[in-house]
């Protein structure tokens, strides 16, 4: 049985709604893989702190967002760019149901790991056909 | 495109510059398809900061180096381990070794290097050595 993730559409880097803390706001790279038990999602975080980030599942709707805490060195100016700061928000449509009390969730290093275990109802279950 | 208005503070071609470069390299290159890890470098006439970006990676699996006025930092991102059998929906993010040398202003020394690794962003501070610093001339009266 698969678990099909689908972003959900309007939450690209471009057209994301405008926040009112940073003018910017960035999706976060994604991996996402299918084990037996569940689903796993990785995502890019850098410079997120574990008590910022928040995590809502409604109804099939995975939402993830992480605020930015900015880094500015102290009495130096910025003399050359490679990357912006901003906060993270990224969304994604479940294909079937899992259990909110049951995702787990950890940030380590600027990943966020998610994880989202299979329901008990969900688990496939062989059916037998039986010889008429 | 990230242009940051401090950039004519210093020097101000520096912005046009680095248009100019944006326009050889093409427009709307992902963050994604740049050196990595990408770095921010901050600057003042003390100090050198430079601050990279390197979510998923250990601190003690980065390597940082300082020879002469070059700021090496290297490593590895590690793949996440899966159990097998495991299905793939996105991979979006990179894996691998990385090495990525930075020009400095001045030669730095080893002693004045500090380094710090939080939520995946990497700070170093390099101190610019006494003898390196601009020295002031005085005007004598005639």
């Amino acid at each position: 049985m698969s678990t099909e993730v689908t972003e959900q559409l309007g939450h690209g880097r471009g057209d994301a709604p405008e926040s009112t803390r940073h003018s910017r706001v960035f999706r976060p790279l994604t991996d996402i893989v299918e084990g037996k038990a569940g689903v796993s999602l990785m995502l890019e975080m850098p410079g997120v702190a574990s008590e910022d980030v928040d995590i809502t599942l409604d109804k099939r709707v995975l939402t993830i967002r992480g605020q930015v805490a900015p880094t500015r060195p102290a009495n130096l100016d910025l003399a050359y760019s490679e990357y912006g700061e901003g906060d993270y928000e990224r969304a994604f449509t479940m294909s079937e149901d899992f259990d909110p009390e049951r995702i787990e969730a950890e940030l380590r290093n600027g990943v966020l790991t998610v994880t989202l275990p299979r329901a008990e109802a969900a688990q496939p279950k062989k059916i037998s056909v039986k010889v008429a | 495109m990230h242009y940051p208005s401090t950039y004519g503070r210093r020097d101000p071609f520096a912005l046009m510059r680095r248009m100019m470069a944006d326009l050889d390299t093409g427009f709307g290159v992902r963050p994604g398809s740049v050196q990595f890890p990408a770095v921010n470098v901050w600057q003042n006439a003390e100090a050198v900061a430079v601050t990279a970006e390197l979510p998923g990676v250990e601190a003690d699996e980065i390597d940082i180096t300082v020879k002469e006025n070059v700021l090496t930092l290297s490593g590895e991102r590690k793949a996440p381990e899966v159990a097998e059998g495991s299905r793939w929906h996105r991979r979006e993010r990179g894996y691998g070794k990385f090495s990525r040398a930075i020009r400095l202003p001045f030669e730095a020394d080893a002693a004045k290097v500090e380094a710090r690794f939080t939520n995946g962003i990497l700070h170093v501070v390099i101190g610019r050595p006494d003898e390196e610093k601009p020295r002031r001339i005085e005007i004598k009266a005639a």
